[in-house]
C-alpha cells in the first residue's frame, strides 16, 4: 500500500493492544479508555464513532504519544508514537485548538513544512487544503472555516503516513464539510492511513471503509461502515396505546423490540415505514405517535446496555442484535 | 530545518504590537523622562555615577528583563490554543522549542539595550568601548535567570492570569533592584542583594570601571539560574505528561 511519497516501510500498520487509560478529577477517578484493541491496516480509512465522552478523544491522545496508557500498546508502522512523529510519519488536526498569530497562512505552513524530514512543497499543500486564495492573509484574520482548513493544510504539511483528525469538521457549515472531504479523499488516494474521531454517523458512512463504535471506553462494534450505519440507524416509535399486547407488536413488520412505559409504547425498528403502516392498520386507537431517528447516543446506550431503553435486559448477543437490525 | 523555525518566531515576535510597545518603547520613553531632567547630574545619589548612566542601565535592564520574561507570556498564548500539543507531534525537539523561545527572547532583549545605550549616548553618556561591551556581557547572563522565570510562568499561567502576574512581578523586581533609585542601605539593600535585577543593575558599574559584579554577584545569579533552570525543566516536563 506505500506509495514513493511514504516515509516509513514495512507491511505494518497501526495496532492499538489492550490499551487502558483513567484520569484523576474532583470527583474521584474518570475512566476514559477500559481496554481498546484496534488494528489498523496501511491505506485503511477508519472512523472512531462514539457520542461524547466515549473515550475517542483519550484513544487519538495515545496513539499520538500526547498521553501515555495507564496499560497496553501503541505501534505505528512497527514503531512506538514519538519514534513514528520523529520520523514525520504522522499528522494530525487535534480536536480543540487554533493557530498561532502574527503569520501569513503561507508563512505559517513553511514555519510547520521546515520541522519535517520530507514535507510537501509548500504550494502543493495549499493547493490541497484549498487555501491558496487566503496564503497571504494574517492566520488571526481568518473564519473559523478557513482556520479549519489551515489546520487541515498543518496536519498534511510533513505528508505523514498516518493522519489523524480528531473530530475535524464540528466548526464547519455543510459546504466546508464537503470540500474538506473531498481534500482527505484526496489525500487517502495516496494510499495513507486515515483515522478519524467523529460522532455524525454520515460522516463515518460516507468517508470511511470501516467504523470502530466506542461508548463509555469502550468498543462495542468494529466493521465496515454499511454493517455499523445499519446497526445504529434504526428508528424508534413512541405512541400511546394502553392494553397492548407487547408481543404482537414486536411481531409487526420492521419492529425489532416493542416496550411499554406506562400508557406508551416504544418500538425500536429497523423499517420504521413498514411498522408505522402496520401499526396504524391494525391499532385503529393509537395516539400521539412520534417517530425518532434513534441518535448516535441512544444507540450506544442500547448496544452498551443502557437502562433506559428496552434493550437494557435484552440476553440477546450484539451479534444477534446486529443481524436482526440488518434484516 | 530549525533555522526556519527559529525565523518565523522572530517575525512572529516582532509583529506582536503590544510586545513591542512594552518592551522596546516604554522602557525608552521612560529613560527620556526620568534622566532627561537629570541630564547634568554627574555624582547622581553620590553613588559616583551620572544620573544619565544610572538611568541608562537601569532602564536596558528593565526592558531587557521584560522582554527575557515574555517569552512567558509567548509560551502562555501558544498553550492556551494548544499549539504546544500541535508541535509535540512534529519533531521539534523540547530543546530546540524552549531554545528559540529563549534565543527570541535574547534578540528582543538586546534590542532593548541597544536603543537604550543610543538614547543614552544622547543623553552625554561617554564611556570606553571595552566597557560597554563587558557591561552588555554582564547583562547579557544576568537575563538567564530571567528566561528561565519566562518559560516558568508561562507554563503554570493563563493567558488571562498571565499578563497581571509578569506586571507585579517585574515591577517588584526593578523596584528592588535598583532601576527606579539606587537602594544602598538597610532591609531593602539586603533583600536586594539576593536579586537577580539588583545584579542586572549593578552591571552599569562597568562604566565606571569598576569590577561590576563581585563573587556575591556572580553566585546569586548562578544560583538563580540553576533553581529557575531546574523549575523550568520541570514544570515543562509536567506540561508534557497531561494532555
Amino acid at each position: 500500500m506505500s506509495t514513493p511519497t511514504s516515509t516509513t516501510a514495512g507491511p505494518a500498520g497501526v495496532e492499538l493492544t489492550g490499551l487502558v487509560k483513567s484520569w484523576r478529577s474532583a470527583t474521584g477517578p474518570v475512566h476514559a479508555v477500559r481496554g481498546v484493541d484496534v488494528s489498523i491496516a496501511r491505506g485503511e480509512t477508519v472512523a472512531l464513532l462514539g457520542p461524547n465522552g466515549a473515550g475517542k478523544s483519550t484513544t487519538i491522545d495515545m496513539l499520538l504519544g500526547l498521553a501515555a496508557p495507564d496499560a497496553g500498546t501503541v505501534s505505528v508502522f512497527g514503531m512506538s508514537p514519538t519514534e513514528a512523529i520523529d520520523a514525520g510519519a504522522v499528522g494530525a488536526m487535534l480536536q480543540t485548538g487554533a493557530l498561532v498569530r502574527d503569520l501569513t497562512v503561507r508563512e505559517l505552513v513553511t514555519m510547520m513544512a521546515s520541522l519535517f524530514p520530507a514535507p510537501m512543497v509548500v504550494d502543493d499543500v495549499l493547493e490541497l487544503a484549498g487555501i491558496e486564495e487566503i496564503a497571504a492573509q494574517r492566520t488571526n484574520r481568518l473564519s473559523g472555516g478557513q482556520t479549519q482548513r489551515v489546520r487541515a493544510a498543518v496536519a498534511l504539511v510533513s505528508d505523514p503516513d498516518l493522519l489523524v483528525l480528531d473530530e475535524p469538521t464540528v466548526a464547519m457549515d455543510v459546504e466546508g464539510r464537503h470540500a474538506f472531504w473531498t481534500t482527505m479523499r484526496a489525500f487517502a488516494a495516496r494510499g495513507k492511513t486515515i483515522v478519524f474521531a467523529t460522532h455524525y454517523l454520515e460522516e463515518a458512512d460516507a468517508y470511511a471503509d470501516r467504523a470502530v463504535l466506542m461508548a463509555r471506553g469502550r468498543i462495542v462494534a468494529d466493521g465496515p461502515t454499511t454493517e455499523i450505519k445499519a446497526m445504529v440507524g434504526a428508528r424508534t416509535i413512541r405512541a400511546t396505546l394502553p392494553d397492548v399486547d407487547l408481543a404482537a407488536l414486536g411481531a409487526l413488520p420492521g419492529v425489532v423490540t416493542a416496550d411499554r412505559h406506562g400508557d406508551a409504547v416504544i418500538l425500536s425498528c429497523s423499517d420504521s415505514d413498514a411498522a408505522i403502516r402496520a401499526l396504524l392498520d391494525g391499532h385503529s386507537d393509537v395516539r400521539d405517535v412520534e417517530i425518532s431517528g434513534a441518535g448516535l447516543e441512544q444507540a450506544f446506550l442500547q448496544l452498551t446496555g443502557g437502562e433506559e431503553d428496552g434493550w437494557g435486559d435484552d440476553p440477546r448477543a450484539e451479534g444477534a442484535r446486529r443481524e436482526e437490525s440488518i434484516r | 530545518m530549525t533555522a526556519t523555525y527559529l525565523r518565523f518566531e522572530l517575525l512572529r515576535t516582532f509583529r506582536n504590537g503590544r510586545f513591542s510597545i512594552f518592551s522596546l518603547i516604554f522602557p525608552l520613553v521612560l529613560y527620556f523622562v526620568i534622566a532627561g531632567p537629570n541630564k547634568g547630574e554627574t555624582d547622581f545619589e553620590g553613588i559616583g555615577l551620572s544620573a544619565p548612566l544610572y538611568y541608562m542601565i537601569g532602564l536596558a535592564s528593565f526592558g531587557a528583563m521584560m522582554a527575557t520574561l515574555s517569552c512567558g507570556a509567548r509560551i502562555a498564548g501558544e498553550r492556551s490554543v494548544g499549539w504546544n500539543r500541535q508541535l509535540r507531534i512534529t519533531p521539534l525537539s523540547a530543546r530546540a522549542y524552549l531554545g528559540a523561545k529563549v534565543l527570541t527572547a535574547y534578540v528582543m532583549a538586546l534590542l532593548s539595550i541597544v536603543l537604550l545605550y543610543a538614547s543614552g549616548f544622547v543623553l552625554g553618556v561617554r564611556i570606553p568601548a571595552g566597557d560597554w561591551l563587558q557591561m552588555t556581557l554582564l547583562i547579557l547572563l544576568g537575563l538567564v535567570p530571567f528566561a528561565a522565570l519566562g518559560i516558568v510562568i508561562g507554563h503554570l499561567m493563563t493567558v488571562d492570569s498571565i499578563g497581571p502576574v509578569m506586571g507585579g512581578v517585574t515591577s517588584l523586581l526593578a523596584l528592588l533592584g535598583g532601576t527606579w533609585f539606587p537602594i544602598t542601605s538597610g532591609f531593602m539593600y539586603d533583600l536586594a542583594r539576593c536579586l537577580p535585577s539588583y545584579w542586572l543593575v549593578q552591571a552599569s558599574h562597568v562604566g565606571v570601571g569598576g569590577d561590576g559584579w563581585g563573587a556575591r554577584g556572580w553566585i546569586v545569579i548562578a544560583v538563580w539560574a540553576v533553581v529557575l533552570s531546574l523549575l523550568a525543566a520541570r514544570v515543562y516536563r509536567r506540561d508534557t505528561a497531561r494532555v
